[in-house]
């Protein structure tokens, strides 16, 4: 475990992350995860960071060294897309049981190991620690490395069980992980001055498609995606990129800064929702790349793009202006940048009456205080009850969150929209931008409300007319009739 | 006669299992004014947690003890204390169900200790119930965490002295099979016969989808503490699955009940056979409306069968609704030609078909090539893909469609809606013959003829 602790240490201390910088050496040596509350506690361990970072790599098999609940209770739940192989989406796993608790399982490991190269040969087998096998000591670094010997392919051990922290501290160990074993193992048989890397972008409903084609015309080639809709390939010749793009800020931050560092590949922070920051985003990228030694006349063909991309997508939204504008957002979520959502809702003249920020660094805050006013309400931590309380007092319109709070809202007879991993729809780049609008647009306008908020015809009528309830369904209607 | 093997793979491929502290938890989703808590990382909720959100598409109460590595090498008691006082101050439900996982099993936590410790150095804690369960991930599946967690609630939870008998009053003990639809239709029967079914646990009551007045982060519904406590009162021990069989035994004896074990309640006679034993029981006769649903039943047999017939269907399930689904499909002319489960039972060599294996999908995939059938929980989705042929989902999780909670597979309107499921999905899928079907063999007369279908 030692090696696990120090890697942990190694991205507790990570200079690139904009909440470290404000901390003392003791402060920092705790780690960036809060100590979780035993009884008040959500959201998942370190191997649920590490699998949602990596499963993404479409040609890879994904073998879950524990007992059944790991694998068994989760696999094939999320939404990432591949344009190539589905090996991502089979689950593999050890599934061990108590001789293997008792007497160690290094032994199963490696036979499955075996199994998955002999039946699936896939480029590259990803093993995955969970707890118990982290307990009872088995070695996965050096199960993994015989494999490796006698498989000759890569067997890449991902330290991270559960119990060593947050979701997001997994995100970061998957990413130590590829940076120790992946990254700078293979070489492309082409570059190009227009190669990039996207960090952090895991083409959730297809989201990296919606950007793809811009930075295609453009003659950008994704030289990888960290890890969306990637083969192992790309990901190993990544080290050869020009510039690189870091998508989710939090998640992936030690990978970007360490491949600066080691590749000499210079990074932007940037977000693909919203039609000013993609725009912002498009025009880093060229920046970047002018600057690593593309062509100047790149820029004036991006802003050629954007331009008309931009006047399209305003286009699009325009019918949907009216009826959406002054609408009230409450805005629950960690998955994506609450400031970039923040951003791309005002653009279209909605209203955040709140935002939580349990997951958003000083940086982020500052931007949505830039964004929303002084008055903004931020919550660190909005409980279910009080989420149900603001809706059901109508004092927003919809809450935007993921999926594990959607029945907060409905249960509130109030709209809701997915933004998080789950979501069905993609809402990336322009095309996406559009997308979450007439999404928007169909949530609040959908004649249920007016309906399921009526009292059924033998329940005593106590409501008068400016309650909030009916008031709201009036309001409502007026948004069906606009 | 069935052979029941163990696959012999060192790794699981696309697994059918869950494990068991979710099963245990949702047990405990049964009961009103709940907490269920698992005791290990916080992981091990999430993933429960989402599932069971994706399947029931409600809010779920599930709780964590949020073991970090530290605190499961030096032992789980502070975590199992803060858990419990935080849950406690925050909602003051009437229950916290606790269930072990692999790793605080590992360990080996001392929990129910744990337990006694806290409520000495906290009185107030009087009136909550605390029930802990032993469910290892590392052990059994699913439905094992379920039944062992129903036996414990029942443990801790009915009184003894017995309260005084009521002769109308059955103890209802549902595996965890049953949906909430087939929970419903089991007590609207036993309901007209006159009866007062208390079911242990009720996720009609809790997670049948309905809109509360009011947010709770516990149960929203469910059978209430002092109904368990009463359940001496009770004339009979009903239990649905042979899962139950440990926790009806120990009840009825415990209370000093007769205890009647159906091993399923899908088919002519499965059914046939609930009707004759309550009518029995409660001296009545079977209602008119059951006597018109069983000839709805009969008729549907009639219609079904030319599809159903030689129809060969391969089944992914735990073991009771693998035994319940199978058997009614053998009495309608399929043939079972692949059958998987999670976990072993006694039911399994006694089903119609050569082989049980407590394997995975990717066992299944390799056996039900040539299957005109797949019936098995979401996870079936990419199979059925590969293979080309309809697929049933049944069982948990169902995460690709809505209504999972309603489904409707007991009695004999739930046996009829699923003659029909079946036979859809298959004229859904029917064959179009071509030109070329028929085409006779090179040499045709040195050979005997053969089904070409």
């Amino acid at each position: 475990m030692s090696t696990l602790s120090s890697t942990v240490q190694n991205v507790f201390n990570e200079p690139g992350c904009g909440k470290n910088q404000g901390k003392s050496d003791k402060e920092r040596k705790k780690g960036c995860t809060k100590q979780l509350q035993p009884g008040a506690a959500a959201g998942g361990c370190a191997f649920d960071g590490a699998k949602i970072a990596l499963q993404p790599i479409t040609d890879v098999a994904h073998l879950v060294h524990g007992p059944i609940a790991c694998e068994g209770n989760s696999w094939d739940n999320r939404g990432a897309k591949s344009s190539g192989s589905l090996l991502y989406r089979t689950g593999f796993t050890t599934d061990i049981n108590e001789t293997d608790v008792v007497f160690g399982g290094e032994k199963r490991l490696y036979k499955a190991i075996r199994e998955v190269i002999d039946k699936y040969d896939p480029p590259a087998v990803f093993v995955y620690q969970t707890c118990i096998p982290a307990l009872t000591g088995d070695d996965i670094d050096a199960v993994c490395k015989a494999a490796r010997e006698k498989f000759g392919r890569p067997v890449i051990a991902i330290n991270a069980p559960g119990f060593v922290g947050s979701k997001n501290l997994g995100n970061k160990l998957a990413g130590e992980a590829l940076l120790e074993h992946v990254i700078g193992t293979e070489e492309p048989e082409v570059t190009t001055p227009y190669d990039i890397n996207i960090i952090g972008e895991y083409n959730l409903s297809g989201e990296l498609w919606q950007v793809r084609p811009l930075l295609d015309e453009l003659g950008i080639r994704i030289l990888a995606c960290i890890s969306g809709d990637a083969k192992y390939r790309e990901v190993a010749q990544s080290h050869r990129a020009r510039a690189a793009m870091m998508v989710c800020s939090k998640a992936m931050i030690n990978v970007t800064r360490k491949m600066e560092e080691r590749y000499g590949i210079p990074f932007f922070e940037g977000s693909f929702y919203g039609i000013g920051d993609m725009s912002e985003s498009l025009r880093e990228i060229a920046r970047l790349l002018i600057e690593r030694g593309a062509d100047a006349e790149l820029m004036a063909r991006t802003e050629a793009l954007i331009a008309r991309e931009e006047a399209r997508a305003w286009a699009a939204i325009a019918p949907y202006r009216a009826p959406l504008a002054g609408k009230r957002v409450l805005l629950v979520t960690g998955g994506v940048k609450s400031w970039s959502v923040v951003a791309a809702l005002q653009e279209i003249g909605m209203e955040v009456v709140g935002t939580s920020t349990k997951k958003s660094t000083a940086e982020d805050k500052q931007r949505i205080k830039e964004i929303m006013g002084e008055e903004a309400h931020m919550f660190d931590e909005l409980s279910p009850r009080e989420m149900f309380r603001i809706l059901k007092d109508a004092q927003a319109d919809i809450m935007l969150s993921g999926g594990r709070s959607q029945f907060v809202a409905l249960k509130a007879k109030m709209p809701w929209m997915d933004v998080n991993q789950e979501k069905h729809h993609a809402y990336a780049g322009y095309v996406g931008m559009v997308e979450m609008v007439r999404q928007l647009h169909l949530a609040l306008t959908n004649p249920i409300w007016g309906q399921v908020r009526q009292l059924a015809p033998w329940e005593s009528t106590t409501l008068t007319l400016d309650s909030p309830v009916v008031a709201d369904a009036a309001s409502a209607a007026q948004v069906e009739a606009a | 006669m069935a052979t029941v093997r163990h696959s012999k793979k060192a790794c699981a491929v696309n697994p059918l299992k869950m494990s068991q502290p979710i099963g245990g938890a949702l047990a405990f989703m049964g009961l009103a004014d709940t907490m269920p808590i698992l005791h290990g990382s916080q992981g091990c909720t999430a993933f429960g947690m989402v599932l069971f959100v994706r399947h029931f598409k409600e809010s779920i109460p599930l709780q964590t003890t949020a073991m970090s590595e530290v605190a499961t090498v030096l032992g789980g008691f502070d975590n199992v204390e803060q858990a419990v006082m935080n849950i406690y101050s925050k909602s003051r439900p009437a229950i916290i169900g606790m269930c072990s996982t692999g790793l605080t099993e590992t360990k080996g936590d001392d929990v129910e200790g744990y337990l006694r410790l806290t409520r000495q150095r906290h009185p107030e804690l009087e009136d909550t119930a605390l029930i802990y369960v032993s469910t290892p991930d590392f052990k059994g599946a699913f439905q094992d965490g379920w039944a062992a967690t129903v036996l414990r609630i029942l443990q801790v939870l009915v009184e003894k002295p017995a309260a005084p008998r009521e002769p109308a009053r059955v103890a209802v003990l549902p595996g965890g099979h049953l949906t909430v639809a087939d929970i419903e239709e089991l007590r609207e029967i036993l309901e007209s016969f006159g009866l007062e079914p208390v079911f242990v646990p009720d996720l009609s009551g809790s997670l049948d989808g309905h809109v509360p007045e009011d947010f709770s982060p516990t149960t929203i519904g469910g059978t209430r503490r002092e109904a368990i406590a009463a359940l001496g009162s009770a004339s009979l021990v009903l239990a649905v699955g042979e899962q139950m069989r440990t926790a009806a035994e120990w009840l009825g004896q415990h209370i000093d009940a007769p205890v009647q074990i159906f091993d399923r309640l899908l088919g002519l006679g499965a059914t046939d056979r609930l009707m004759a034993f309550l009518a029995d029981h409660s001296g009545r006769p079977v209602p008119t409306k059951y006597r018109r649903q069983r000839s709805q039943l009969v008729d549907a047999m009639l219609d079904g069968h030319f599809y159903t017939g030689g129809c060969k269907v391969a089944i992914g399930a735990e073991p009771d609704l693998l035994h319940g689904v199978g058997r009614f499909l053998a009495e309608l002319g399929c043939e079972l030609a692949a059958a998987v489960t999670t976990t072993d039972s006694p039911l399994l060599e006694h089903l119609p078909v050569e082989e049980v294996l407590i394997g995975d999908l990717e066992d299944l995939e390799a056996r039900a090539a040539g299957c005109d059938l797949l019936i098995t929980h979401a996870h079936g989705r990419q199979m059925a893909e590969r293979l080309e042929i309809p697929f049933l989902r049944m069982g948990l999780p169902i995460f690709d469609r809505l209504g999972a909670a309603h489904r409707l597979a007991l009695g004999y309107r739930g046996s009829r809606d699923f003659i029909f499921e079946v036979a859809n999905a298959l004229i859904a899928h029917g064959h179009e013959p071509h030109p070329d079907e028929w085409r006779l063999p090179a040499q045709a007369s040195a050979q005997p003829l053969q089904h070409t279908g």
